[in-house]
């Protein structure tokens, strides 16, 4: 039983770690809350599934998709948040949370009225799931393939973030715009390119969790965001770690007081102890915003 | 004597509805080191954050090397070799000084890089010795030599320093002031903005007066020095 929800608990916890890696990333740079994220997320997964639909193998619909929740993103950049930036509506104003939820809604309105309001699933054999055991816990290839991308793609950001040029240069965007913009970095290209990894990041997300359990609806946006933004909260604003241990931490919390409890307090238990961490460290578990202030 | 390297030519700018610069025109030629002095609030910020677009031009035209820079981009600037050190450094604390430095050198080519980056911990050895520490546990004065290494790295053909003395102790502003006679030295001009306007003036080939958005006082920095206006209005109080 306890192998059983610790392998249920990872698996959930590393979606809501990728799709919140990428919240906070826009976070980090930009000090906006990104509230058209999920509406990428759920755009994504719903593209993936029309591709796999029209014939396309999984692999080759993921990667597609992702490519589209990243560009999908720049557009959102350049829709939402650069006119405002360009006008020197800066971070911490209301003006960009308003035009990311407008922006969201717009794209969730276009997505219902082609594919629908109701929940679907891949056409059978589309995601190939065999039963797999480590322990005493069972479960599906699906599974094990959403961890371990989910882990690949963080790694693979936070390895850009340390040891690129790219990564440098969103690094002092992030930490201070005008610093960044004396060294000669294109300030507007870099954050074009951040909306388009934190896009992929939370488009691949949508499409994980989508084939997961096999189900694309157009309410998993709105499902995760809260989570998401309490997993980012959790994790310390704009601190990738952070971000990721929230999203495990979360996954792990929502399975166990399910299994322990009852899974009508579900999100009541896991956001109540999520209560009682921030009380003990306001800051989240790995924040430094109180060092950003100097 | 040598070529002109910027001319700015009746520059206008300001914040909103405000103008602050009300038409300056000066020019750096090559190799020189010119000292802008003036009161807070004369617009001396004002000017260098104008040439490096991160305020916008309203009305004139800055030139560098006869190549026009005003309606260009920040980044597109400094690509140009306009190099600014801005007032209060602006270094990227939570980053380490290794990678302060390598933002600086990012477009010397890589395998340059190390060789370039190598050269300026030999010069300032206070970084080398913590360059995998993040630059904000520098002191004032190491961030002051952070920032002009950061900025020489860029290779400037122009340096623009605004105030790096500022808020230093006197031993530390006399180690900055010599840095920056080393950096004219070796052949890069620099504009130098200063509040300690007599070791400005001491050290700069010429130098211009800005007063409340104009430009009232030329001359070299020994003419101006001796002017009786200049010495009653910046350098009367100071010892």
């Amino acid at each position: 039983m306890f192998d059983q929800q610790l392998a249920n608990g990872i698996f959930l916890g590393a979606v809501y770690a990728l799709f919140a890696v990428g919240y906070t990333l826009i976070f980090g740079v930009l000090d906006i809350l990104n509230l058209a994220h999920s509406a990428i997320f759920m755009a994504s997964s719903f593209v993936a599934l029309a591709l796999v639909g029209h014939g396309m193998p999984f692999w080759a619909a993921f990667l597609a998709a992702t490519a589209f929740g990243g560009v999908l993103s720049v557009v959102l950049d350049r829709v939402a948040f650069a006119p405002l930036r360009a006008r020197g509506v800066g971070g911490g104003a209301l003006g960009p949370l308003i035009s990311s939820i407008a922006f969201g809604i717009i794209v969730v309105s276009v997505v219902r009225g082609i594919f629908g309001p109701d929940e679907v699933g891949y056409p059978a054999g589309a995601v190939v799931s065999a039963n797999l055991h480590i322990g005493h816990a069972t479960f599906t290839a699906i599974d094990l393939s959403v961890l371990v991308i989910s882990l690949l793609m963080m790694i693979m950001l936070s390895l850009l973030l340390k040891a690129t040029s790219l990564g440098r240069a969103i690094r002092a965007v992030a930490e201070n715009t005008k610093a960044a913009s004396l060294l000669g970095i294109d300030v507007e290209r870099t954050i074009g390119l951040t909306f388009l990894i934190a896009g992929a990041l939370g488009a691949a997300a949508g499409i994980l969790i989508g084939a997961q359990f096999n189900a694309v609806g157009i309410l998993m946006g709105q499902r995760i965001e809260l989570k998401g933004l309490a997993v980012i909260i959790l994790g310390g604003m704009g601190s990738i770690p952070g971000a990721v241990l929230g999203g495990f931490l979360l996954g792990l919390l929502e399975v166990f007081s399910v299994a322990y409890l009852s899974s009508s307090y579900r999100d009541a238990i896991a956001f109540a102890v999520m209560f009682l961490i921030l009380i003990v460290r306001p800051a989240g578990l790995l924040g430094k915003r109180a060092a950003r202030t100097a | 004597m040598s070529d002109v390297l910027l001319r700015v030519e009746n520059l206008r700018s300001g914040y909103g509805r405000i103008e602050v610069l009300h038409g300056i025109s000066l020019e750096v030629r090559e190799g020189e080191l010119v000292s802008i002095v003036g009161a807070n609030g004369a617009g001396k910020t004002t000017l260098l954050l104008t040439l490096s677009a991160l305020v916008r031009t309203r009305a004139g035209s800055t030139t560098l090397d006869g190549a026009r820079l005003s309606g260009l981009r920040p980044h597109a600037i400094v690509a140009r070799g306009l190099i600014h050190v801005p007032e209060g450094r602006l270094i990227l604390a939570q980053m380490s000084i290794e990678e302060n430095l390598q933002l600086g050198a990012a477009r010397t080519p890589a395998v340059q890089r190390r060789a370039a980056i190598d050269a300026m911990y030999a010069r300032f050895p206070v970084l080398g010795e913590r360059r995998a520490l993040p630059a904000g546990s520098l002191s004032g004065g190491e961030q002051q030599m952070l920032a002009i290494a950061r900025g020489l790295l860029a290779k400037p053909r122009l340096l623009l320093l605004d105030e790096p003395s500022m808020g230093l102790a006197p031993k530390l502003v006399d180690a900055i002031f010599s840095i920056i006679a080393e950096v004219r030295a070796s052949g890069t001009a620099v504009l130098l903005v200063e509040q300690n306007a007599r070791k400005a003036l001491a050290l700069a080939d010429r130098a211009y007066v800005l007063e409340r958005g104009r430009i009232t006082l030329s001359g070299t920095g020994g003419e101006l020095l001796h002017q009786p206006a200049v010495v009653e209005a910046y350098l009367g109080s100071h010892a």
